[in-house]
C-alpha cells in the first residue's frame, strides 16, 4: 500500500485520532494524538491490510523552541512490505505517553533508551530504567538545553 | 512444592532417565557475567540468576562503550559525522558508511552515479563477507574450536588489503561518502578484487568440513536457543538472526537501495537441518550461505563497472533543507537505521541511529531462561553483537 492509502485507511477507521498527515515527501507518516497511540498502534499492528509487524525504531526529538517533544515509531511490514511512521507530540515539560511494549515487545527497550537520553516517560512499562547511561547520572543528554556535568563520583571533567 | 518446578525446569533429555535423582535440592546463584569476558564480544554485562547449571533469568547492562554519538552528530557538519559512522559496527564500516549517506542523499535529493552505486555494493559486500568471517570464526572460537578463526582471519586479511588498497585504511574507512565514493579505484583493483573471488569461494567449504558440520559443534548449538519467527519479529530482530528463524526478510530484496534490485541472489534461511528451525546452528549456518551470496553480488556488480565518475558535486559544507528522513540499510547484523531531522543547518538537529545489535540483544532475556549456563555463549556469539553499536 502507498501512503496515501495507508493514511486513508486510517482516517476511514480513526478519524477522530489523526491531527495531520503527510503523504508526500521524504517521510510520510501520521502524526496521531498521544492518548489513542496505544489504539492506533494495535489497529496498525493487526489490520489484514496493514500488518506492521515489525517497529524499527523510536526517535524521540527535541524541540525547545515549539515547547514539544516528539517520538517517531518507524514500522515496516514483513508480510507486505510497506512502511510508514506515526508520531506523537507530547508536553516538553511533562513528557508522558502509554508505552508500547504489550503491542511491539521491541519497543521496551527502544522506549527505555528514550527515556534514558531524552526523559520521556512511558507509562505501564515493564522495566522502566536508564539503559545506557548510569543510573544515577543527572539530566537528559539528548535535550538541547542539556549542561555538561563537571564532576561524577569524584571524577572531574575538563570542558 | 520445589520439587515439582524443578522437574518441569529440567528438560526430560537433561535427566538421562533418572541419572540425576529427581530430588536433589540446589540453591539459586546469581553469576556476573561481563563487562571483561571473552565470549560477550565487547564490554556487555549479563546478570545471570542461575540454578545449578540451569539458568533462570538473564539481565543484560548495557552503556560501557556509550559515547552518545547521536549527541556528537548535532555538534559536527555532516561531512565530519561520516568517521563516527565507521566507529559505531566497527566490523561493518562500509556499511554503515553507506547508511549514513544514503539518509543524507534521500533528504538532500541528491543522485549518486551509476558507477559509485556499483563500487558501493561491492564494498558493502566485500564488508559483509568480513565481517560474517569474523563472525562465524570467532564463533567457532566460543565453541572451543581455535583453528576456524585463524582459518576465516587468513581470508579475512586479503580483504583488509583491498580496502587498504582503496581507502588507506583498514578498519575505519570513510570511504562512501555523502555524494557517492571517496575516490575512483587504484590500478589493477578489479582484478584482484577477482582474484579473491575465485580464492575465496572453494574456502567455504573448507569452513563448513572443518566447523559447520562438525559433530561436537552441531551438539553445541542445535537446539539450543531456539527463536521461532514470530518471536523475532516481535522485538525487531533483523539480518541473520530473523532469517535463521526461517523468514526470508532482507531489505536488499525488500525495498533494494543502491540498486540492488539489479542483482540476482537468493535470500538463505534457517531450515532446521541440525535442531528445530531458528536455533543457534541455523543463525550461525544462514551468515556462511550468506558469504556465498556476497560472492554472487560482487560478481554481478563487478561485470555491471562501467567507466564513469565517481561522485557527483556536492558542495563541501553539506546543507540540507528543513524535513526529516528514515533510511534503512540491511548490514552484516540487520537493518541499520538513521532518522535524521533537519533544520536547515549545516549539521544534523537530531539524529537516531537504530543499531541493528542493539534490537537483536533485547531478544536475550526472553531465549536465556532455561538454556544451560555454558550455553549463554553459545546464544550470544549465535546472535553476534557488536558493542560499539548497542552502545553507540
Amino acid at each position: 500500500m502507498t501512503p496515501s492509502d495507508i493514511i486513508e485507511l486510517l482516517k476511514q477507521n480513526h478519524a477522530s485520532s489523526v491531527v495531520s498527515a503527510a503523504a508526500e515527501g521524504p517521510y510520510p507518516h501520521a502524526v496521531i494524538k498521544a492518548e489513542e497511540l496505544k489504539t492506533i498502534a494495535a489497529f496498525l499492528k493487526t489490520q489484514p491490510r496493514l500488518r506492521f509487524d515489525l517497529l524499527r525504531c523510536i526517535s524521540a526529538i527535541d524541540w525547545p523552541a515549539k515547547n514539544n517533544i516528539e517520538l517517531a515509531y518507524d514500522l515496516i511490514s514483513t508480510s507486505l512490505g510497506h512502511a510508514f511512521a506515526v508520531k506523537v507530540v507530547l508536553d516538553r515539560a511533562d513528557p508522558q505517553v502509554e508505552s508500547l511494549s504489550a503491542v511491539w515487545p521491541a519497543a521496551e527497550w527502544h522506549e527505555r533508551e528514550a527515556f534514558d537520553l531524552m526523559g520521556v516517560v512511558f507509562l505501564h512499562h515493564p522495566d522502566l530504567r536508564r539503559i545506557l547511561m548510569p543510573e544515577d547520572w543527572p539530566g537528559h543528554p539528548l535535550r538541547k538545553d542539556y549542561q555538561d556535568i563537571v564532576e561524577y563520583r569524584g571524577l572531574k571533567f575538563n570542558p | 512444592m520445589k520439587e515439582i518446578e524443578l522437574q518441569y525446569r529440567h528438560p526430560p533429555d537433561l535427566l538421562h532417565d533418572g541419572e540425576i535423582p529427581s530430588d536433589i535440592r540446589t540453591e539459586e546463584l546469581v553469576l556476573n557475567m561481563g563487562p571483561q569476558h571473552p565470549s560477550t564480544h565487547g564490554v556487555l554485562r549479563v546478570i545471570l540468576q542461575t540454578d545449578g547449571e540451569l539458568v533462570l533469568k538473564a539481565t543484560p547492562y548495557l552503556g560501557y562503550l556509550h559515547r552518545c554519538a547521536e549527541k556528537i552528530a548535532e555538534k559536527v557538519t555532516y561531512r565530519q559525522f561520516t568517521p563516527y559512522t565507521d566507529r559505531l559496527d566497527y566490523l561493518a564500516a562500509m556499511n554503515n558508511n553507506l547508511g549514513f549517506a544514503l539518509a543524507v542523499e534521500k533528504l538532500g535529493g541528491i543522485e549518486t552515479p551509476p558507477r559509485a552505486d556499483y563500487l558501493r555494493v561491492i564494498f558493502a559486500e566485500l564488508n559483509r563477507i568480513a565481517s560474517h568471517l569474523m563472525a562465524t570464526g570467532s564463533y567457532g572460537l566460543d565453541m572451543g574450536a581455535f583453528t576456524p578463526l585463524i582459518y576465516c582471519f587468513r581470508e579475512r586479511e586479503w580483504v583488509m588489503d583491498l580496502f587498504e588498497a582503496a581507502s588507506g585504511a583498514r578498519l575505519t574507512y570513510s570511504y562512501i561518502t555523502i555524494g557517492g565514493v571517496r575516490e575512483d579505484l587504484p590500478e589493477g583493483w578489479v582484478g584482484r578484487c577477482r582474484e579473491f573471488l575465485d580464492y575465496f569461494e572453494p574456502k567455504i567449504t573448507e569452513y563448513n568440513n572443518l566447523l559447520s558440520f562438525n559433530h561436537i559443534f552441531i551438539n553445541r548449538t542445535g537446539n539450543v536457543g531456539i527463536c521461532p519467527p514470530e518471536l523475532a519479529v516481535a522485538y525487531g530482530l533483523t539480518g541473520p538472526c530473523v532469517r535463521g528463524s526461517g523468514l526470508p526478510w532482507d531489505l536488499r530484496k525488500a525495498t533494494p537501495y543502491c540498486r540492488y534490485n539489479e542483482f540476482d541472489f537468493d535470500i538463505p534461511v534457517g531450515r532446521g537441518e541440525n535442531g528445530a528451525v531458528g536455533d543457534c546452528w541455523d543463525r550461525y549456518f544462514v551468515r556462511v550461505q550468506e558469504m556465498v551470496q556476497s560472492v554472487r553480488i560482487i560478481r554481478q556488480a563487478l561485470d555491471k563497472l562501467a567507466d564513469g565518475p565517481v561522485q557527483v558535486k556536492v558542495p563541501r559544507m553539506v546543507k540540507l533543507p528543513a524535513g526529516e528522513v528514515y533510511c534503512e540499510v540491511e548490514n552484516p547484523r540487520g537493518q541499520l537505521g538513521f532518522h535524521l531531522v533537519s533544520d536547515g543547518g549545516t549539521s544534523p538537529y537530531r539524529l537516531k541511529i537504530r543499531g541493528p545489535s542493539f534490537c537483536n540483544l533485547s531478544v536475550l532475556p526472553v531465549l536465556a531462561p532455561n538454556c544451560l549456563l555454558a550455553d549463554i555463549a553459545a546464544l550470544l556469539g549465535s546472535i553476534d553483537i557488536v558493542m560499539g553499536e548497542v552502545d553507540r
